[in-house]
């Protein structure tokens, strides 16, 4: 079998998917990304082949995203989040033209053409403060664990405002309204309207356009979904599969690579890999 | 007759107690907690015990708060920021500029000769470089917050820090240490950063010396090494640093008093009669 594959190396939680020679998802695996991100990444690729019963070299092809993207050293090419992104959320939702990336560290809202070609992005990548480590602070504040917190913030009947934009002083705020006799629910619907609130500045710095995908590890929350739903009054794409759009949009990336380079003459081929670690096609 | 001053910090909450020669007789630290009047109340009986006086000996109590919470506690509320000024020039009578480094956030204030507040500007919004940022580093490191600016000393050279934020820099510490570096150099890396955006604050004001460095974070001597590295300047740093805003409370409460002021908080009737050095 001749696969290719695309691994998302994020800041929490590192994903691949592998794709058979005639695109078509054949396995998923993901792991906590840990300190030693070349390790996660070479377990990930593991998984996957263990899968699918393939071999390493069956691999043809690999391309890495995400913020540890140059720390696979087996790949063949890195691409930007943005570019894999896009093309994952447009894989999942063909109507797509704004992307909304939630992740563990940074949030990013790009708009794409219907070809996924990226037209515009705005990213935060300075501060934690709309991103999904805030919640994961505010869970461990509350004592409540991360897959809960959506949930729970849905049932609030009084949410607590949060002033704090920074994920660390927020903490201390939570802290200061369960002292105060605020109920977990009302604190956590708090929290996810804030993030909300910068979620949605960022969105509308790109001009967003229907429709709008939701992707990242956060489109699990269904009390996010909801308060992003509520502030930008649209009906938000969200799938299971939201979260492996990254690596999603890797492997497909790498496929259409791997064609072009299939297609063109050995000179050529050499001469577009010059960057690239290896090059298995010419093996 | 005996001046109090209570500043409320957003992370421990210090009570000073001065005579009427304005010696310094009592000072106090405890956590603040959620409720702010009630940390000010401990603070104070706190510093009464530590005196060995009584309630109604204080004839006047001054409190200041933190960023916008404000705390009603003692007969006079005056701004963190005139009590700082006023704190640090009483113990370095040369300062023209003030770096507090609090809890939960950063200051700097450029004063006049007399303690008069010239311009401030503050970092309340985010965490970096604040006493938050710290205790975060230091939990990663696994060392306690006390060790810090003792561990750093024995780098040999700074890591180069590249974050800002403290939920991604305990990513960076983390990444760093599961590469071998040696904590020490970690540290010296995030001393330095922070020494680099508290000097970006202090220029914002206008640096003039002397330099008089407050708060929590003073206490932390890497701190103090890579802000007078990079300043190339000797900082002002005195053994009470957390207590300078209460000093300068304490020296508000003590005016009010030796001008006639009376407290409200033990319904007293009768003014205190002249204060000897008073005016």
């Amino acid at each position: 079998m001749r696969a290719v594959v695309g691994i998302d190396l994020g800041s929490r939680m590192t994903r691949g998917v592998l794709l058979d020679e005639h695109g078509r998802v054949q396995a998923q695996a993901a792991r906590e990304t840990g300190s030693r991100l070349e390790q996660a990444a070479q377990a990930v690729l593991e998984e996957l082949c263990r899968c699918v019963g393939a071999k390493p070299e069956d691999v043809v092809y690999l391309a890495s995203t995400g913020y540890g993207r140059y720390r696979v050293p087996f790949r063949q090419i890195q691409i930007t989040e943005m570019t894999c992104h896009a093309m994952g959320a447009l894989w999942l939702f063909p109507r797509t033209r704004t992307v909304l990336d939630i992740g563990a560290m940074n949030s990013r809202a790009i708009r794409i053409a219907e070809n996924g070609r990226v037209v515009a992005f705005r990213m935060n990548d300075r501060c934690a403060s709309g991103a999904g480590r805030f919640l994961e602070r505010v869970a461990k504040a509350l004592e409540v664990s991360l897959p809960e917190v959506g949930e729970l913030s849905l049932r609030s009947q009084n949410p607590q405002p949060i002033s704090s934009i920074c994920a660390v002083l927020a903490e201390s705020e939570v802290i200061n309204h369960v002292t105060a006799g605020a109920s977990v629910e009302d604190i956590l619907r708090g929290a996810h309207n804030s993030i909300a609130e910068r979620l949605v500045a960022l969105v509308r710095q790109v001009s967003p356009q229907p429709e709008i995908t939701l992707t990242g590890g956060v489109t699990k929350n269904s009390g996010m979904v909801q308060a992003l739903e509520e502030r930008l009054k649209t009906k938000l794409n969200v799938s299971p599969q939201s979260e492996w759009a990254g690596a999603l949009g890797a492997a497909l990336l790498a496929r259409t690579r791997c064609q072009r380079l299939q297609s063109t003459a050995p000179e050529a081929r050499n001469r577009t890999l010059a960057s690239s670690v290896a090059d298995p096609l010419s093996a | 007759m005996l001046a109090a001053g209570v500043d409320v910090g957003s992370t421990t909450t210090k009570a000073a107690l001065i005579d009427e020669n304005k010696r310094v007789v009592a000072l106090a630290l405890v956590d603040t907690g959620a409720n702010v009047v009630r940390a000010a109340e401990r603070a104070l009986h706190t510093a009464l015990t530590q005196a060995k006086v009584e309630e109604w000996d204080v004839a006047y109590t001054v409190g200041t708060g933190y960023g916008r919470y404000r705390v009603p506690f003692g007969d006079l509320q005056v701004t963190e920021i005139s009590c700082h000024a006023k704190g640090a020039n009483f113990i370095f009578p040369a300062t023209r500029t003030i770096l507090d480094m609090g809890g939960q956030d950063t200051k700097a204030i450029r004063v006049g000769p007399d303690a008069e507040v010239k311009d401030f500007c503050m970092n309340d919004k985010c965490a970096a470089g604040t006493g938050r940022f710290l205790e975060a580093a230091a939990e990663v490191l696994g060392l306690k917050l006390e060790e810090l600016g003792e561990v750093s000393a024995r780098a040999k050279k700074s890591l180069k820090i590249t974050n800002v934020c403290t939920v991604f820099v305990e990513q960076e510490i983390v990444m760093h240490l599961a590469r071998g570096c040696p904590v020490e150099e970690i540290l010296a890396g995030l001393h330095w950063t922070i020494a680099g955006r508290s000097i970006g604050l202090l220029r914002r004001v206008g640096l003039e010396s002397e330099i008089t460095f407050t708060g929590g974070v003073a206490r932390n001597s890497g701190v103090v090494r890579a802000l007078s590295e990079r300043l190339g300047a000797r900082l002002n740093v005195a053994p009470e640093s957390q207590h300078i805003g209460a000093i300068g409370a304490a020296l508000f409460a003590w005016e009010r008093a030796a001008h006639g002021a009376v407290s409200q908080r033990n319904n007293q009737s009768r003014a205190l009669g002249p204060v000897p050095g008073g005016n």
